[in-house]
């Protein structure tokens, strides 16, 4: 056990490393840095809500890269070809991947067992090949380009640090919601049903429904996360948002903590960085930009055994967390 | 007069039957005791009342309005609240988060002071969740997280209570103390449907009760008539046919 004051120490260094590697990419003006920041930015807002759905409904999704790719289509064919806002392209994503979340969710979810994982399985499969085949539509493999950077009204994200700060903005949006859900009434129904589903539905609790809504709601945080990221790149095929992308998005959910808000935005700065230096290594190294499936497999079987729940629960194990005592989850 | 009322009802799994014409009713205020072996239909009655085993056939009548078929989630809010076999608390939530998520429906309806009063009633009846409220669930002792079984249906309002073997898995000092508490509610008006394996303890608090036999009613009667009676004696509370 470590003491106190040692605790209360590393608990003020950690906060403020934490605050200096946020703010990192935007003292140090690194473009490669600010992109990569970005990056983590956008895959954590689609992980946290991932991590709701997996982590308090206790289901998988196989398609929410395809989530994230019907929200960047949107918003790259809306303000590209419509000429609507960037704003404006974002909110029909969200009511695109809504509906399709509601229309697949609500059978898939009225059953037992992992019906959603083949459903989105499905999805995921369905949408690559609209992606790629709609040419008319989605451009095809070669895909759409010149999008406009994002903008709300007279500001528009033209730097990338700006583009950096609209992402963190939505965000800590993101995790402050995903805290106030998961500490409310709704939240405490779902942390319920992850434990019992009959005991949670003698206690009132439509289990279906609140499934259905968690999904809808990591659904439509995907599709943000699309819009954001269409609107960074500038450009966009159907390469990011594929098959791989989606295990991709489940590794980070698990490796970071699925129970925990936190959790998947760790997972999500973690493998966003590891891909990124593999990419880096592949242009010295031949090759090693292949490994990428490797080293996430590894990483992922050492989380699994030797840290269950997750890179959050380091501090914990570590006798730095702040619940001593009572609370020793296994 | 009768608040829940099952005539013939017939269910069963993939091809065993597994009720074969139940009928029984509850009177209102009272406790009602269904009794039998291991097997013998009592869990799967209360999982057709509640809707979590599909009826084939018969009707439920509660308060008057037929609820046969209706999902768990709909017959909290009409008074029909279960503790489910094997207590299933939600050990990693807190004592606390456990007793308002038994008032879950309520919260949505903004019965705020409603729920803070019975929180307290809750508490009065069993001390022992009150000191416990941060704690983890999980780590209460078998006949406590059996109270906050009790205590979490509770905080639904329910008109009925379905008991499920609320003394399986218990020591018998602890059995004791759950049934003083269930006599208790009694007396505060609660009617309850008392499924049991454990006879002699269930009937000593009972007002009524049945005899179910691979999913049939053998027997009903009220308490003092089952425990007079000699099959009941011989089968269920272990005595040899001199001794009654």
């Amino acid at each position: 056990m470590v003491g106190k004051r040692v605790t209360k120490i590393i608990r003020i260094v950690g906060l403020v490393v934490f605050a200096a590697v946020v703010a990192a990419p935007l003292l140090l003006g690194s473009a490669y840095l600010t992109t990569s920041a970005v990056l983590i930015g956008i895959h954590a807002i689609i992980a946290v809500g991932l991590g709701l759905l997996m982590g308090y409904a206790g289901q998988v999704s196989l398609g929410h890269a395809a989530f994230y790719g019907i929200g960047a289509y949107c918003s790259a064919i809306l303000t590209t070809r419509f000429g609507l806002p960037p704003l404006a392209a974002m909110a029909a994503g969200i009511l695109v991947t809504g509906l399709i979340a509601i229309v697949l969710g609500a059978p898939a979810l009225r059953l037992h067992g992992h019906y959603l994982a083949m459903f989105t399985l499905g999805l995921g499969i369905i949408a690559q090949i609209v992606f790629n085949q709609a040419r008319g539509l989605t451009g095809g493999f070669s895909g759409i380009a010149s999008i406009p950077r994002f903008s709300i009204g007279r500001f528009t994200a033209d730097t990338d640090a700006e583009a950096y700060l609209l992402v963190l903005a939505v965000l800590a949006m993101v995790i402050i919601m995903a805290y106030n859900l998961v500490n409310s009434r709704p939240g405490r129904a779902l942390r319920a049903l992850h434990e019992s589903e009959i005991a949670a539905s003698t206690c009132g609790v439509d289990v279906a429904r609140a499934k259905l809504q968690v999904f809808v709601l990591s659904a439509v945080l995907a599709s943000v996360a699309g819009s954001l990221y269409a609107h960074f790149i500038t450009f966009i095929s159907p390469d990011p948002f594929g098959f791989g992308f989606s295990v991709e998005l489940m590794v980070m959910v698990v490796v970071g903590g699925a129970r925990s808000v936190w959790g998947p935005v760790a997972g999500a700065a973690l493998f966003t960085v590891l891909a990124q230096f593999l990419q880096k290594a592949g242009e010295r190294i031949p090759y090693v930009d292949a490994l990428d499936t490797v080293l996430f497999g590894v990483v992922l079987v050492i989380v699994v055994i030797f840290l269950q729940r997750g890179l959050v629960s380091l501090p914990d194990r570590l006798g730095l967390g702040a619940d001593h005592g009572q609370k020793q989850g296994a | 007069m009768s608040l829940l009322r099952l005539s013939s009802i017939t269910a069963g799994y993939r091809g065993l039957q597994a009720l074969r014409g139940v009928s029984l009713h509850t009177n209102e205020g009272e406790i009602t005791a269904l009794l039998g072996a291991n097997g013998a239909g009592k869990t799967t009655t209360l999982n057709v009342i509640c809707g979590l085993v599909p009826c084939q056939s018969g009707q439920i009548i509660f308060n008057d309005e037929d609820i046969t078929g209706l999902p768990p989630e709909r017959l909290v809010p009409k008074g029909l609240t279960q503790v489910p076999e094997g207590r299933q608390i939600f050990g990693d939530l807190t004592v606390r988060d456990n007793l308002l998520l038994g008032a879950y429906w309520r919260l949505r309806r903004h019965y705020k002071t409603e729920v803070d009063r019975d929180l307290q009633e809750v508490h009065a009846l069993f001390p022992a969740l009150s000191e416990a409220g941060q704690r983890r669930a999980g780590t209460l002792s078998g006949g406590q997280q059996q109270m906050l079984a009790i205590g979490r249906a509770l905080m639904a309002a329910p008109r009925l209570l379905l008991l499920d073997e609320p003394s399986s898995g218990l020591a018998p000092k602890a059995v004791t103390e759950v049934f003083d508490k269930i006599a208790a509610l009694r007396q505060r008006g609660t009617t309850i449907l008392l499924v049991e394996q454990n006879v002699s303890a269930a009937l000593q608090i009972a007002d009524r009760g049945y005899v179910l036999e691979v999913g049939q009613v053998v027997l009903e009667g009220t308490s003092q008539e089952l425990l007079a009676n000699r099959d009941v004696r011989r089968a269920y509370l272990g005595k040899d046919y001199e001794e009654v």
